[in-house]
């Protein structure tokens, strides 16, 4: 600032700039009310057209039924298919990610060198970077073909077992990422009680750490079900568009938003019963990922332990 | 550990059967340490797989050819230039946007709302849309910009679409850089007479710009990744023209990559192969880009 007189000029800024004081609050306030908008714009749009699908299709065919055939010339809309494939994939991937996810974290927290950490921790968080249609490619050529087929020669081409592990593979860091911090969130004098009583890292890891992190490591769990619920491509590529209820994980299943991109490629016209299904279908699996993203957060705050 | 040992030491010395106890557990130590291990070592050895199989199947189309191609339906003839350009076309219209949005919106946040009732419920929305599905923010832009404003499958229609679904990454980035710049900045400037938005316009933001600009390109690498958003607001697969305009078809690198994939000829897997080498290298250099900022002009106060 040159002088004093220029530089009070410039700053107070004289009637307009005490306007552009006044008025950029609500300005401010506009923009960031957009994603309120945004999540009244989803809910609403949802819901508008899901009503006008249950005029053609009644919610309890739809809650109950068994058959999902949209496409067909004999139409049936039951999601109960499509709930079948996602808990399936679902079911799979947190069966590889739990015990991945819970290995890395106490190990990173509990066992590793701070410099081990320090390398080890972005190194696995890359894996949560990598775009999901990758992980289709690789689901799809590498753990059916190579890896699965050996295993079980009968086994389709589109099944639930490679995408379920795919989608595992993809979770997995969000578990171990986020329970990971809330081990290394449990103070140390906890751990120092229980070495000088004359625990060894395993007992301290299990019976000290892991009690104390509990809700943290929960919540990622809980997290991670929601991501593998509405992970897409990776069930789009891997996965096939078969919706069927079978216990079979070798078999071609579809999910529910397996089927939103089935009928999105299919270039759905405008307020037909498929166009509509869409929705129907998208405020099922928005309303399961909403209730894990609340109950994730109701774990985290009600059961934390606190400590100074 | 020592203590542990020594303890171990003295029982065996004076010959209880704890020691035989003491060997177990430490067993039982040894048995779940080289457990967590695998499971480490398991995550690094699924990315080094996947990468190593992406390189292998993919390396052979990737000359500058298959950067400047048009796709066809001879996979020797095919490339990916109209989704690299469309890729950037989506990622430089959302930018802006997602600039203005996400910045106002965190700006109004952290400097303005404080614990006001407005601004407990845009937080509790943010954390909410975090966790909302990529693909359902697909069927809001079908609905809203595709269909509702009329725009049909163009650029415009994909970029919101993005942009809406990036938006908490960057509000909660530009927060947390908001938030690092200290309270002394601010009490200097009031201190000069500067307004509130004075303060704000010159002082706060420009010592948070890196912060904000490291979170921007995150969101935006997000942002190339994302396909199944896209899918359901239209990004065409088979274009044979580059987007000249806002209103233009178009199509994007995932979705080219995931056209390839589901063509029943194995030509066509190693293009898809190739095409995520080009995905990746782009995510590479932008995460690159990123990093870079956040240590070239991070200021610590």
């Amino acid at each position: 600032m040159a002088g004093p007189a220029p530089g009070r000029e410039r700053w107070a800024g004289g009637a307009a700039g005490r306007t552009l004081d006044r008025w950029m609050p609500r300005v401010l306030l506009l923009l960031s009310l957009v994603s309120v908008v945004t999540t009244v714009g989803i809910v609403l749009t949802l819901a508008g057209e899901t009503a006008v699908f249950f005029r053609a299709v009644s919610p309890v065919e739809f809650l109950t039924g068994r058959q999902w055939t949209p496409l067909f010339a004999d139409k049936h809309f039951g999601i109960l298919p499509l709930l079948a494939g996602t808990m399936m994939i679902t079911a799979i991937a947190l069966l590889i990610a739990i015990p991945l996810g819970l290995g890395s974290a106490i190990y990173l927290s509990e066992y590793a060198s701070d410099r081990a950490r320090r390398i080890l921790k972005p190194v696995l968080e890359l894996l949560a970077g990598i775009p999901t249609i990758v992980y289709g490619y690789f689901a799809l050529t590498f753990i059916t073909q190579v890896v699965l087929k050996r295993l079980f020669p009968d086994i389709s081409v589109f099944n639930a077992l490679s995408a379920g592990i795919a989608v595992g593979i993809m979770v997995t860091p969000l578990i171990s990422s986020l329970s990971e911090d809330a081990m290394a969130a449990v103070p140390r004098r906890l751990r120092d009680g229980a070495y000088a009583l004359g625990a060894t890292r395993w007992e301290v890891a299990s019976q000290v750490v892991l009690p104390a992190a509990l809700s943290g490591v929960i919540s990622s769990v809980v997290l991670a079900f929601s991501r593998a619920i509405g992970e897409t491509m990776i069930v789009a590529v891997a996965a096939g568009s078969t919706p069927r209820l079978t216990w079979n994980p070798l078999e071609s299943v579809q999910t529910m938003t397996g089927y939103i991109v089935q009928a999105a490629l299919g270039d759905v016209g405008h307020g037909g019963l498929e166009y509509t299904s869409l929705f129907a279908v998208g405020i099922t699996l928005f309303l399961f990922t909403l209730g894990m993203n609340l109950l994730a957060l109701y774990i985290r705050g009600r059961f934390r332990e606190a400590y100074q | 550990m020592a203590r542990v040992l020594e303890a171990g030491a003295a029982a065996r010395a004076v010959g209880v059967p704890a020691a035989a106890h003491l060997r177990r557990r430490r067993r039982v130590d040894r048995f779940f340490r080289s457990l967590c291990l695998l499971a480490t070592l398991t995550g690094l050895a699924v990315l080094v797989v996947l990468l190593a199989d992406v390189v292998a199947d993919g390396w052979r189309h990737l000359d500058g050819q298959f950067l400047t191609r048009f796709n066809s339906r001879l996979p020797e003839r095919a490339g990916i230039f109209p989704a690299l350009v469309g890729s950037l076309w989506v990622v430089g219209v959302a930018a802006p946007v997602l600039l203005v949005l996400g910045v106002g919106t965190a700006v109004y946040l952290e400097e303005y709302g404080g614990n006001s009732v407005w601004a407990r419920l845009i937080k509790i929305n943010i954390d909410n849309l975090a966790g909302v599905p990529s693909i359902i923010y697909g069927i809001l832009g079908l609905a809203l910009f595709v269909r509702g404003l009329g725009l049909g499958t163009v650029v415009l229609a994909g970029a919101l679409t993005m942009a809406l679904l990036v938006l908490p990454v960057v509000i909660v980035a530009t927060q947390e850089a908001l938030r690092a710049v200290p309270p002394s900045l601010r009490h200097a400037s009031y201190a000069l007479g500067a307004t509130r938005w004075q303060t704000t316009w010159r002082v706060v933001l420009p010592a948070a710009l890196p912060g904000i600009l490291t979170g921007t390109i995150l969101a935006l690498s997000r942002a190339i990744g994302e396909t199944a958003p896209l899918i359901v607001v239209g990004a065409v697969t088979f274009v044979r023209f580059v987007p000249a305009g806002l209103l233009d078809p178009y199509t994007v690198l995932p979705i080219q990559i995931y056209s390839w994939i589901m063509l029943p000829q194995d030509a066509f897997k190693e293009l898809a192969a190739a095409g995520i080498i080009v995905l990746l290298a782009v995510l590479l250099v932008m995460n690159g880009l990123a990093i870079y900022l956040r240590n070239r002009y991070q200021q610590r106060w």
